[in-house]
């Protein structure tokens, strides 16, 4: 049976970090929409720990700075007309019942096919705050990502910058509507300076077995326009670097295959607007 | 191992029971407190039979871990009828045939409801949103879209109500 720890504050949690788990034998809890399923299963870790601490709840705008806590809701997301850029994606995630549970932090860490949210932080450059960490510079997403299971301890907020209009987008492909799990996500930010495209960011979701960026598609973006030559550029090295899984949803073949056709229809999609 | 004591307000009534450690909140319902409107079908948050509400938001019992409702207000379907004056939604479920099995209409009139006391004049594609998170393997969905439309409508008089 699992037994359940509630400390005051994030920072008492991450004091029992051990390589991403809590003392070897026990997990940090937050939205529960992943880890209660295992404690449901009876397949649980010994021990949760969760805290209230409200920090983890508070969304921060700053100009065109955002710092979302770790424990904000995809429903939060909605919630802030600021963040209108996120809407799409958010929406994206569950039904309304996983959107008022499921939590920015925890999207980081959700196993594929979830963690949708994350695709489009990572796309967006976003920075995580780790907890008791110093309040200096963050870690970039990516690397947290890239070794998600090592993760050296919680983490307690995430920051990112406002895309400039029109500059990001989001497409997630699934076979049930409105509400499925991803054959695969696409995340693309494509910021301008003098016309042309400047620090291109592409992430795929599903495409793996975590949220990876696209170096070969960012490289056929950068310095370019949103044109039909560079959207077919970019389209014809979609799969270039990915390995993407076989499961209950699609096939590794299928979703190669089909991967480029969704990356052009998103391109083109932004390119028109 | 040791139980919990978990205070909390239900469907609008102070009330306190022992959780067991890492009880879900669909069993802690259930068990501990003897309401057993909250459904368990999946286990794992896929289905929604389970949705009530925590603070006035849409959760899943069966993910949502008991000792976190502490202090929190709890509301399923058992406190949307007022006595034996029914709630316009359970209405027009039942005048609409929009239950058959009627294991999902617990958690679609929680959704439902959710949906209508943020926003008592939703468009179709918002009450298929809202309801987006709980199953139904018998209608086909379309009687019970037609039983929220029709209470959206005003067809039961006002959808607006206290919320759960």
């Amino acid at each position: 049976m699992t037994q359940v720890e509630t400390v005051a504050t994030l920072a008492d949690a991450a004091r029992q970090v051990v390589g991403g788990q809590i003392s070897g034998d026990a997990v940090y809890l937050g939205g529960g929409t992943v880890l209660m399923r295992d404690v449901n299963a009876g397949e649980g870790p010994a021990r949760l720990v969760r805290t209230m601490d409200p920090a983890l709840r508070e969304v921060r705008i700053s100009g065109d700075r955002i710092r979302l806590g770790a424990g904000v809701t995809m429903a939060q997301v909605l919630a802030e007309a600021d963040l209108a850029f996120l809407h799409p994606v958010a929406r994206q995630i569950g039904g309304p019942q996983v959107r008022a549970m499921g939590t920015v932090g925890g999207n980081i860490f959700a196993p594929h096919p979830y963690g949708d949210f994350a695709v489009a932080l990572l796309a967006l450059g976003a920075q995580v705050t780790l907890a008791g960490g110093s309040s200096g510079p963050g870690r970039a997403l990516d690397d947290i990502l890239r070794d998600r299971e090592r993760s050296p301890t919680l983490i307690s907020a995430i920051e990112l910058s406002r895309p400039q209009a029109g500059a990001f987008g989001f497409l997630k492909v699934s076979r049930v509507k409105p509400k499925g799990v991803s054959v695969m996500s696409i995340a693309v930010h494509t910021p301008q300076s003098a016309g042309r495209i400047q620090g291109a960011r592409v992430a795929w979701g599903a495409m793996g077995p975590a949220p990876t960026r696209s170096v070969a598609v960012e490289r056929a973006l950068e310095g370019g326009t949103l044109d039909t030559a560079a959207i077919e550029r970019a389209a014809q090295v979609a799969t270039e670097g990915l390995n993407p899984p076989t499961d209950a949803i699609a096939t590794s073949w299928y979703r190669k295959e089909v991967a480029g056709v969704h990356l052009k229809r998103l391109l083109t999609s932004m390119g028109g607007r | 191992m040791a139980k919990k004591p978990v205070s909390f307000t239900h469907n609008g009534v102070e009330t306190a029971a022992f959780a067991d450690p890492g009880q879900n909140l669909l069993e802690f319902l259930r068990r501990g407190v003897g309401d057993l409107t909250p459904k368990y079908g999946c286990g794992q948050g896929t289905c929604g039979a389970c949705t009530v509400t925590v603070d006035g938001e849409p959760h899943l019992s069966c993910l949502t871990l008991a000792e976190s409702v502490e202090g929190r207000s709890v509301g399923t379907v058992a406190g949307l009828a007022n006595g034996a004056t029914l709630d316009p939604l359970q209405e027009a479920f039942m005048d609409h045939f929009a239950a058959q099995c009627g294991y999902c209409t617990p958690g679609m009139l929680v959704a439902a409801r959710v949906l209508l006391d943020a926003n008592p004049n939703p468009s179709l594609d918002e009450v298929i949103e809202a309801i987006s998170g709980n199953l139904c393997r018998c209608t086909g969905y379309e009687p019970i879209i037609e039983a929220i439309m029709a209470v959206a409508n005003g067809s039961y008089g006002s959808a607006g109500r206290a919320a759960l």
